[in-house]
């Protein structure tokens, strides 16, 4: 008892103490106080005002405001990665500008790129119209000069009278959108051409042909060029269509019918010398239109670009603005109105560095007054934090992935430093393999500073920050190899020959008879000549099993142990006799026996079944163990063990809950009479 | 096999039904309901709301919010969840989760095909449809003349052509047509829907039949109800009832003969479920109905999320969320047009 009490205070493994603090900051220093703390990082405020809705503290305009211009800047990055810029971080370039400035600056940006974009959205959509004509154009103008020599046939044979070719009157003018169907011929034999976009085209032509109970001709052909969707700017794929109809009704069928599928519809005439005037203007105003969108384009990449250079910087800045709006909401005004009151908890050791902070924002801010900042007592149990570095990170965060400790309780991520890598070598045990690893985690590391700074995929971001992780795991991956005499699974000869040799030069019986020792063993590690005998996976198996039940029985030893301390740490003596000493016993009358005949068996060499010793000790303990006897007195000590683990198992479930219970209905007793009496 | 569900419900259903019960813990609390009533402009819904899961929908909006914006995004989160939720569906899910977009496909074509007898423009029209009943054609119902042509059109391509082909008449199109036509159909639709769970058996049709009663039972009364005074006969008034639920058949024989607001109530009154509703609303009285309705029925689909193993939770689920969008809609709406004295009157909490 009094070696654990002389035990050091065991600081590594206990979380920061911490102590509930009071800061009384006047209102023209508040903002640079909670930045300078937001810098450090080192104090956790407590939100004062939980009862209230967002909407109703203190700095909401201004976090709306933030928030407005997030959403301004998501949008410039959207713009600008949708123009296929990169806008990379270029850190302080320029001087800071204020929060005011920025806004204003950012509204101006979003006025004219909005004002750009609707210029050239515009642009676009005649474009858009041009070219859509032009292929209809292109494409029409086919199936109207052999539709129409087979009209004229399918006619003849009708009426046996002949037409006179320019019966068809360009009625349409060029540039005249909403337009119907091409000129009708005496038979009422009449067209629609128009674009549909591709996906729609089958569904439109099912429809067209329902409509119109079959009295339609439907040619259609895919369009050469993608057009591009204004609002979404993606390229889509479009078909030009020519409908042959009869009849009025027919026509405004179609055209409604158009008109809900999107289709635009374009007039072709069919005469050829209008046609190639029509598609000479088209073909003009196209490249002119060109022009000016191109011209405008490159505008708009010039003040994305511009927008690009800053816009890392600007979405930092108006993260932390928001930031420090969101953490000055969780303070309190006092009752004069003119200072801000904020709890918090920080740790112990972090005192000077906030007072220093808040000492320097007080004096940047030309405040008269200073920051006040002063211990309070608090009834909460404090957070936890460990200070971790850069290498110990990892490991504290693996175990935190299986559940934070409470307040001081013993933190096993010192331990894991060293048991989770070795305990993957255990498995991994190949010094080749470690080498690989090694040079893997040696480049992490080595590019430690670059890569920091990088932003990397989510599986390298993995990589990087297990990177000491990686490094202790190759390096005890290769002296487990060592051990097991595995370098990519095949053995060398690295510390002196083997122990074994043939019986006779031609080695004949070496798979049968085996093989003679002729000199002392193997210096370290398993003996090359395993290699490839009848036995090697025998041994080997046994040899590693073996090995993890030692390593296993002694880290959950090791897990009870802490329990010990914690428990001794927070003065429960409830935890130490009703959970810790059954723990103990439990496991070590059952697997600390086996660890036991493990050891024993490998110091005598029996020949001894360790499965049929621990399986009989349960199904006939008091059976003579015969051939399997490790030790004299082995017989009654099983005896014992197994009475022990039977008694340890109701000692560890049912004690602990009944006297929590009963401790539990005795203060509710207690305040109970005390409120009644009082009252 | 009923009452074994949970033998067999896993293998496919169980990822989707932990997808639907992890959406409906994000439902909003009676608690961001008072928040929301406290909030003085638009702006703060908005700020409310993105500390919900709304959030990433309507952080990208600018400024000037309307309501029209935030109920269209509300709505977007519905429709973004029902098509992932879809998507991972397999049979007989799937075809579950697509009779619960039937409804919002039969209010469209009935929207479209008024607003088109109005003159309206067909893309206005389109807008306000409902984005989870929206099916390919839905913009050529405009060329339809009338009912036959509707549906020999458009309609027949449509998963509701089987209730349209046994009712056609070449009827011209009206008012009155119309909306004796998205009774007719809903009956059918309630009809079908009610076939396929009682199919589906165990805890589904268990669970199913009563929600779907409940909503046959609430359609009977309000046709009822807004059928007084018209020139419907008793007769077409009775056809329109849906032939299952509480009231099937006595009450229906009832109801169709009710002359006033009084007598459906004392009718209603019969059915101990319905009592309770009617309970709360003096004599003569029939705007509180809807929302005492809509508490019943918010009500029964909680309670559907008590047992496990059946698809009544996504019904449940869709339902709740267009309460919780119609609940913010009307929210947003007085906040902006400063009536906040009217909030309580139509907003319903669910939880």
């Amino acid at each position: 008892m009094e070696f654990i009490d002389n035990l050091p205070p065991m600081d590594l493994m206990r979380s920061e103490k911490m102590t509930f603090v009071q800061l009384i900051i006047p209102v023209e220093s508040a903002h640079r106080a909670v930045s300078y703390l937001g810098e450090l990082g080192l104090l956790q405020f407590r939100d004062l005002n939980a009862d209230k809705s967002p909407f109703q503290r203190t700095f909401v305009n201004q976090v709306k405001r933030c928030g407005e211009m997030a959403r301004k800047l998501r949008f410039f990055k959207d713009q600008v990665s949708k123009a296929g810029l990169i806008s990379s971080a270029h850190p302080d370039l320029q001087p800071d500008i204020e929060l005011e400035e920025l806004e204003i600056q950012l509204s101006e940006h979003e006025h004219e790129l909005l004002e750009m974009n609707s210029n050239s959205e515009k642009l676009r959509q005649t474009y858009n119209e041009l070219l859509e004509f032009k292929m209809v154009l292109q494409k029409a103008s086919g199936f109207l000069v052999s539709s129409k020599s087979h009209a004229v046939v399918e006619e003849r044979e009708l009426d046996e009278t002949a037409y006179s070719k320019d019966r068809y009157v360009e009625t349409a003018s060029l540039l005249e959108q909403e337009m119907g169907p091409g000129p009708s011929n005496q038979s009422g034999l009449r067209f629609v051409s128009g674009i549909i976009c591709k996906s729609k085209a089958l569904r439109f032509e099912r429809m067209l042909f329902r409509a119109t109970r079959g009295n339609m001709l439907f040619n259609q052909a895919t369009a050469d060029e993608h057009i591009m969707d204004p609002v979404s700017t993606e390229m889509i794929e479009k078909t030009v269509f020519v409908v042959f109809f009869s009849g009025e009704q027919a026509k405004t069928k179609i055209l409604k019918i158009c008109e809900a599928f999107g289709a635009n519809c374009y007039p072709v005439p069919e005469d050829m010398t209008k046609q190639r005037q029509i598609t000479r203007e088209v073909l003009a105003r196209l490249s002119e239109l060109e022009a000016t969108l191109d011209a405008g384009i490159r505008h708009r990449n010039k003040a994305l670009s511009s927008i690009g250079f800053h816009l890392m910087k600007w979405m930092n800045m108006v993260r932390r603005e928001k930031a420090v709006y969101d953490t000055l909401n969780m303070l309190n005004f006092d009752v004069t109105k003119k200072c801000l009151v904020g709890e918090g908890w920080c740790p112990i050791f972090a005192k000077p560095q906030i007072q220093e902070a808040l000492q320097r924002a007080t004096f940047d801010s030309n405040s008269q007054v200073g920051i006040i900042f002063h211990v309070m007592d608090a009834v909460e149990s404090p957070p936890t934090y460990f200070r971790t570095n850069r290498f110990t990170n990892a490991f504290q965060e693996i175990v935190d992935a299986y559940g934070v400790a409470r307040y001081q309780e013993a933190n096993p991520a010192v331990y894991t430093v060293i048991t989770f890598p070795f305990l993957f070598a255990v498995m991994f045990g190949d010094w080749g393999h470690g080498i690989c690893l090694l040079l893997g985690a040696l480049v992490l590391i080595a590019r430690e500073s670059k890569l920091s700074s990088q932003k990397l995929g989510s599986f390298m971001e993995m990589l990087f920050g297990g990177r000491y992780v990686l490094l202790l795991m190759s390096l005890f991956s290769i002296y487990c190899g060592l051990i097991y005499n595995e370098f990519f699974s095949v053995p060398y000869h690295i510390f002196g020959g083997s122990a074994y040799k043939c019986r006779d030069a031609t080695c004949s019986n070496a798979n049968t008879v085996g093989l003679i020792k002729y000199q002392d063993t193997y210096p370290f590690g398993v003996d090359p000549s395993w290699r490839g005998s009848r036995s090697e996976l025998p041994f080997l198996n046994s040899l590693k099993m073996k090995m993890s039940i030692l390593l296993g029985v002694t880290q959950m030893n090791l897990g009870i142990v802490l329990s010990y301390f914690n428990a001794r740490f927070f003065g429960s003596s409830l935890d130490i006799r009703y959970q810790f000493v059954p723990q103990v016993i439990f496991l070590n009358s059952l697997f600390g026996y086996l660890s036991l005949l493990i050891i024993i068996k490998w110091c005598t060499g029996s020949q001894a079944d360790l499965y049929h010793v621990m399986i009989y000790m349960f199904l006939s303990p008091t059976d003579n163990l015969g051939e399997n006897q490790l030790f004299w007195g082995q017989r009654p000590l099983q005896i014992i063990l197994l009475l022990l683990a039977l008694i340890a198992v109701p000692w560890m479930l049912f004690p602990k809950p009944f006297i929590l219970k009963k401790l539990h209905s005795e203060v509710v007793l207690v305040s109970f009479c005390v409120t009644f009496f009082l009252s | 096999m009923y009452g074994f569900e949970a033998m067999t419900f896993n293998i496919h259903g169980g990822y989707l039904e932990a997808i639907v019960r992890g959406h409906r813990s994000g439902l909003l609390t009676a608690a961001d309901y008072n928040n929301l009533c406290q909030c003085e402009t638009l702006d703060d819904i908005k700020m409310h709301l993105s500390a919900t899961e709304y959030g990433p929908y309507l952080q990208n909006e600018p400024s000037p919010l309307h309501t029209t914006t935030i109920v269209e995004k509300c709505t977007l989160k519905l429709v973004d969840e029902y098509k992932h939720m879809l998507c991972q569906a397999t049979e007989p899910l799937s075809t579950f989760l697509e009779y619960i977009t039937y409804g919002h496909m039969i209010d469209n074509v009935v929207l479209i095909v008024t607003g088109t007898l109005h003159e309206r423009d067909v893309q206005e029209l389109l807008e306000k449809c409902h984005p989870l009943g929206m099916f390919d054609s839905i913009a050529t119902l405009a060329v339809a003349q009338n009912m036959r042509e509707l549906y020999r059109l458009v309609l027949v391509d449509t998963p509701l052509a089987p209730y349209f082909s046994e009712r056609i008449t070449s009827e011209d199109l009206d008012d009155m047509n119309i909306e004796i036509m998205r009774n007719t159909l809903y009956k059918a639709y309630l009809e079908d829907f009610y076939q396929f769970c009682q199919k589906l058996g165990g805890a589904t049709s268990e669970i199913m039949s009563d929600l779907l009663a409940f909503e046959a039972d609430r359609r009977a009364v309000n046709i009822t109800i807004n059928s007084i005074g018209t020139e419907l006969t008793r007769d077409d008034r009775k056809k329109l009832y849906s032939n299952f639920g509480l009231l099937y058949p006595y009450g229906h024989e009832e109801l169709a003969v009710c002359e006033d607001i009084d007598q459906v109530r004392a009718v209603m009154e019969k059915y101990p479920p319905y009592q309770s509703i009617f309970a709360k609303m003096s004599y003569g009285e029939s705007q509180m109905l809807d929302k005492a309705f809509y508490e019943e029925e918010v009500k029964r689909l909680c309670l559907a999320f008590e047992q496990q193993f059946h698809y009544g939770v996504f019904f449940a689920y869709m339902r709740l969320r267009e309460q919780e969008i119609r609940n913010l809609m009307w929210i947003s709406e007085c906040v902006a047009q400063n009536q906040k004295s009217r909030v309580h009157d139509s907003v319903v909490f669910i939880f």
